[in-house]
């Protein structure tokens, strides 16, 4: 028992994590609202009042709110038009949606009694499923069977090709794997960690380390949060760029 | 709290998938079954955490996740809707008529700067122009006012010739009836003198020879 | 038995945060070598914020995996 030997302390890292029906109990079937829905429904929401509310006035001088808007626009339009190019401009809504959802579910989570969605690998596997599916389509769709020399590398000597190949389409389909994964593992990984230092705060000696220890972390996870929903982004990006010039 | 966990888990099993997941911190409070299986396998710690995290990893739990997957594919279709339709045209809208209106501002500044150079030319060309006819007038002011001089000068001039040729008249007749006035003492002094000296004056005589001698002192 | 198979699961899960130590150079390495290359040419460090993040997250991910490894012997087995 971890916690009789480390003194009466109760670590429950992972029970933020649970994902439970919003009214009553019961089973979670695929329709219960959850907390998981609530916060996902919460981001929604605080994408609509950004982007949308928030520049309702649609002023040439922006206020503040707006300025963050156009901040966030001017970004992910950036980074799709410099890793993609122009051609990739027409998915730049998609990669918006993902980037705000990613955001906004990241930074949310980090308040305190919430829940992350981006925290369950079933979330970010959806996510990158999504991602990695509609890029191999897409690659198919426009390159046809072009599209295949993505895995053939044509700089290489000829004798290495196969093997580069069986090689480059291995990590070809890890990357929806790993993809989620580091999102997922990331959210989940900070929060727990901040858990675990919470957990300490039971001893009264050690409760102000802990204390900072939380608030390292917490900063430390506020710049995760930020950095995973734009690596996420900028991934998608790259996928993108593969699928659009697959240029090998 | 692992180890309860492999304890408990058989426990777990045996009951329905719903107490699984729906054991919670309220759930020893509503007296569930499993509430009370694991309060009775392990009482010192009740019975709600380790319920909760029944599952292990709440990540791992398969049961949620057609739950979630569903709730997710909803919120990005809406959000992927509200971005698209309104959000996303209206921010590119936003920041393409910043750009017109800065780019016709610019344009307007470069208008307003020319014509700015183009007034400046026109107030220096105005000021040369008055700085000229200026100078003319003070050059002609200058050369009337010099003829006016000149003809004033010449005036006083000439009435300073006329008075000082008056003077030169008027003394010539002093000095003339001084002369007179001296030869004529003279001469009766001559006289006088000639008489006392027991002469007798001839007046012709005595006029001549005071002529004579008068000739030399008065010239 | 049970208690033989715990030790494993709590062995293993310590072993794979020896993982991360890989995870924590890597990232390193690449932040390290982003500072000294931004260095040298500063004009071009801008531009190359974007394969910064690509490449800590890359290295970084791997560090992750070692993180889940270790999460799934200690709750999942």
């Amino acid at each position: 028992m971890a916690e009789e030997e480390a003194g009466g302390l109760v670590f429950h890292p992972m029970d933020q994590f649970v994902v439970k029906p919003l009214f009553g109990e019961g089973p979670v079937n695929w329709y219960t609202p959850t907390n998981a829905t609530l916060w996902m429904a919460l981001a929604a929401l605080a994408i609509t009042a950004l982007l949308v509310f928030g520049t309702r006035g649609r002023a040439i001088v922006p206020n503040r709110v707006q300025s963050i808007a156009e901040l966030l626009y001017g970004m992910v339009h950036k980074m799709v038009e410099d890793v993609t190019g122009k051609d990739g401009l027409k998915y730049f809504p998609y990669v918006m949606t993902l980037f705000c959802f990613i955001l906004f579910a990241n930074f949310l989570g980090l308040l305190p009694k919430s829940f992350s969605p981006t925290s369950h690998i079933a979330v970010t596997a959806v996510l990158a499923v999504l991602v990695f599916v509609g890029v191999t389509v897409l690659g198919f769709v426009k390159n046809g069977a072009h599209f295949l020399g993505l895995f053939w590398v044509s700089s290489a000597p000829l004798a290495l090709r196969p093997v580069l190949a069986v090689i480059e389409l291995i990590s070809y389909f890890v990357r929806p794997v790993s993809h989620s994964i580091r999102l997922a593992g990331n959210i989940m990984a900070g929060h727990a960690v901040i858990k675990v230092f919470a957990a300490f705060a039971a001893i009264a000696a050690i409760a102000p380390v802990s204390v900072v220890a939380i608030t390292a972390m917490y900063g430390l996870e506020v710049l995760v949060a930020l950095i995973q929903a734009y690596v996420f982004t900028i991934l998608t990006c790259v996928y993108l760029k593969d699928a659009l010039h697959p240029a090998h | 709290m692992f180890s309860l966990l492999q304890q408990t888990a058989p426990v777990v099993v045996e009951e329905s998938e719903t107490v699984i997941i729906t054991e919670s911190a309220e759930a020893a409070g509503h007296g569930a079954d499993a509430a009370h299986a694991v309060a009775a396998a392990d009482a010192a710690h009740g019975a709600a955490g380790h319920a909760a995290s029944a599952p292990g990893m709440p990540q791992l739990d398969f049961t949620t996740f057609g739950n979630q997957i569903f709730w997710l594919l909803v919120i990005l279709a809406v959000i992927h809707w509200v971005l698209s339709r309104i959000a996303l045209p209206r921010i590119g809208g936003v920041i393409s008529d910043r750009q017109g209106a800065i780019t016709g501002d610019l344009m307007a500044a470069e208008e307003f700067k020319q014509k700015a150079k183009e007034a400046e030319a026109a107030y220096d060309k105005a000021l040369a122009d008055a700085r000229a006819e200026a100078g003319k007038i003070v050059a002609a002011n200058k050369a009337e006012i010099q003829k006016e001089l000149d003809a004033a000068i010449a005036h006083a001039d000439a009435e300073i010739a006329a008075r000082a040729a008056e003077s030169e008249k008027r003394i010539g007749e002093i000095r003339a009836s001084a002369i007179e006035d001296a030869r004529n003492v003279a001469r009766e002094v001559t006289a006088a003198l000639v008489e006392n000296f027991g002469g007798k004056a001839d007046q012709g005589l005595v006029d001549a020879a005071v002529d004579q001698r008068l000739k030399g002192a008065l010239q | 038995m049970e208690n033989l198979g715990q030790l494993g699961q709590y062995l293993g899960a310590g072993l794979a945060c020896v993982g991360m130590a890989g995870a924590a150079m890597g990232v390193g390495n690449v932040a390290g070598n982003y500072l000294a290359g931004a260095l040298r040419n500063p004009s071009a460090a801008a531009s190359q914020t974007a394969t910064l993040f690509i490449g800590m997250a890359f290295a970084e991910a791997l560090g992750i995996f070692s993180f889940l490894v270790a999460l799934l012997l200690l709750f999942a087995v």
